[in-house]
């Protein structure tokens, strides 16, 4: 009993780690901001950095904690994004700006990404591990390439759609105002989006990954991942349990799409802002932050999207370090020798082991009663 | 008086392509009851087991519970509801767990709360996680498992990992406990303790065991009734002691 308190203790260090870290890395910048020794580069970067650190979060959901090889993450981005860009233009069209209304397209954003996450779901998920994860890269593209082709526009009769050009959207002569314009996509999209707004998104994105991970549903979830034969003798509905995963996953790429969008005035669904390769960048986080590890998806995410800015003075040799480091990297988290002496070092410097550390926790707090 | 039927099957069969994998199969057990499934590999045991679970529909025939739920035909998921739960020939535990999450997982149809109690830690979160730490807790102790609460599931003995499947399908409070092989790979003294728990189990908690086991001392201590299985049909069926005496099962099963 006591042991299994101080396994609890360690996780509960490790989840408080994730917390400090992002209030940390917040206090950090603020301070550095105030000094001036940001430069614009950096300082662009910050919100993307929030961005990607959702999106790494919410696909370790689903790939490390619930198991399933996912590729289409950036799919359920491009819905949050445009549903919740769709929403402020057009209130900005109307002459309604605020930050009330960003907190609105947050949930329509998460609403709308999280409904196509159930809906593309629940066919998906009866299929396992490659299969799986070649539909989901499909999807990401349909998702994408339908977005792409979206003709959307208000007039006094309502809403019109069409998937054509703009003649065939039929809308009134006056008082029309067209919203996504096909593939150009959605221009003039109020700013909203900021390092602070970031940094409240994430810290609630982590919050809901960790109480979940640590209440029956999580535990339901990983028990499927684990064996989904004995999972179901025990009475947990397989399909259940990971269109939860899914959904909740989904729905918070859909906030980080918001994030996205309302950081630029322009929102294209471009290969390069929500095709594969993306999906496969938020993948190279998750798995290089170590599968269902929170601080690990966060920490890969921001430095795997510092890494090739820092590198620009290299120019053509930028593509070729980054990927030098993430294969070093990939060796260094999963080879037994490096592993081991991992280990021989945690032993000789106990502060580098978390159970060390929680246990000195807990001694002070016996020392307190 | 009569005695209440937990578990009656009916005419059960199920093929795969042509191979008639179990043929006209016929059991009764009473509540309360310690029932015996022998035979040699390949008899078709463990078919039943996953036509008694739902893994498999079956072909013809009818399983009925208590007398009144039918669950032929059911999924898995709803039959464990019912009141079925098993252990698995290859132990299946949820190997990245420990120990203790393992039992508490088994919990989760008991104590329900909602994936949005969970992640906003409502009063039920903390009412029902304190429930469940402790009847997992006292159910490992059951088992004598208390001291590997902590413990990754994979990193235990072999010979525990049995218990531990046990003591998870316990947890689901089913009326019939299906044992697939529980002694397989146990030494003697092991096997001893195994078959006072399994008795212990009965008891306590008042279930109706249905067992497959090929360790023969285990069969005769602690099984009342016991039906042989050969090829997939029925080759005896009746208390323990007449059953091995017959001379059918002694020489397709035991060896003269």
């Amino acid at each position: 009993m006591n042991l299994l308190k101080t396994k609890r203790n360690k996780k509960a260090f490790y989840n408080l780690s994730v917390y400090l870290m992002i209030i940390f890395a917040y206090i950090l910048v603020v301070v550095l901001k105030s000094q001036g020794m940001l430069s614009s580069l950096m300082e662009g970067l910050l919100v993307p950095l929030c961005t990607y650190s959702i999106l790494a979060v919410s696909l370790n959901l689903v790939v490390g904690i619930s198991g399933e090889l996912s590729l289409g993450h950036a799919g359920f981005m491009c819905v949050g994004a445009f549903s919740s860009a769709i929403f402020t233009r057009y209130m900005k069209f109307l002459g309604m700006q605020g930050l009330y209304l960003f907190i609105i397209a947050i949930l329509i954003g998460a609403l709308t990404a999280g409904i196509i996450g159930l809906l593309i779901g629940i066919p998906v998920l009866r299929l396992k591990g490659d299969y799986l994860a070649i539909v989901t890269l499909a999807f990401g593209e349909i998702i994408k390439n339908i977005v792409n082709a979206i003709w959307l526009g208000f007039d006094t009769n309502g809403v019109h759609l069409s998937l054509r050009n703009a003649q065939a959207l039929n809308l009134a002569k006056e008082n029309n105002f067209i919203v996504v314009k096909g593939a150009q996509g959605i221009t003039g999209t109020p700013h909203y989006s900021s390092f602070e707004a970031g940094i409240i998104l994430l810290l609630i994105v982590v919050t809901i990954v960790i109480n979940l991970v640590n209440s029956r549903t999580g535990r339901n979830i990983k028990a499927l991942r684990d064996n989904r034969v004995a999972a179901e003798s025990v009475g947990i509905s397989s399909m259940k349990y990971k269109l939860i995963a899914f959904t909740i996953a989904s729905s918070m790429a859909g906030v980080a799409g918001v994030l996205y969008a309302h950081n630029l005035t322009t929102l294209q669904a471009l290969p390069n802002t929500f095709g594969y390769n993306v999906s496969i960048n938020i993948l190279v986080f998750v798995v290089l932050g170590g599968m269902g590890r929170i601080r690990g998806s966060i920490i890969a995410a921001v430095v795997l999207t510092l890494l090739p800015e820092m590198l620009r003075g290299l120019q053509d040799f930028r593509m070729l370090i980054y990927s030098i480091v993430l294969i070093v990297v990939m060796i260094f988290t999963s080879a037994p020798a490096i592993k081991q002496y991992m280990e021989v070092l945690k032993h000789k410097f106990p502060i580098l082991n978390g159970l060390k550390i929680s246990m000195m926790i807990r001694g002070k707090n016996k020392e307190g009663e | 008086m009569k005695e209440n039927i937990m578990l009656s099957v009916k005419n059960l069969s199920i093929q795969f392509g042509g191979l008639h994998a179990v043929e006209d199969f016929n059991l009764d057990i009473k509540e309360n009851e310690l029932y015996g499934l022998i035979g040699p590999n390949g008899a078709g045991k463990t078919t039943i087991f996953n036509l008694l679970t739902g893994v498999y529909k079956p072909t013809t025939g009818s399983i009925v519970l208590n007398g009144v739920n039918r669950i032929d035909g059911k999924s898995t998921v709803e039959i464990n509801k019912i009141g079925i739960a098993r252990t698995f020939q290859n132990i299946r535990l949820f190997d990245k767990l420990n120990v203790h999450d393992n039992v508490k997982i088994a919990l989760q149809n008991k104590y329900r709360y909602s994936t949005m109690s969970g992640i906003l830690r409502l009063p039920r979160y903390h009412r029902y996680e304190a429930l469940m730490d402790e009847e997992a807790m006292s159910l490992l102790e059951v088992f004598n498992l208390e001291n590997e609460a902590a413990m990754k599931s994979a990193n235990l003995p072999y010979g525990k990992q049995r218990k531990l499947e046990i003591a998870r399908a316990i947890a689901t409070n089913p009326k019939v406990l299906l044992l697939d092989e529980p002694a397989a790979g146990m030494n003697e003294n092991e096997t001893k303790e195994l078959m006072n728990t399994i008795k212990l189990i009965r008891d306590k908690f008042n279930m109706t065991v249905l067992l497959i086991e090929h360790d023969m001392k285990l069969v005769k201590g602690i099984c009342e009734e016991l039906t042989v299985l050969n090829f997939g049909k029925v080759l005896a069926q009746g208390k323990t002691d007449e059953v091995l005496q017959n001379k059918e099962v002694i020489k397709a099963y035991l060896g003269e």
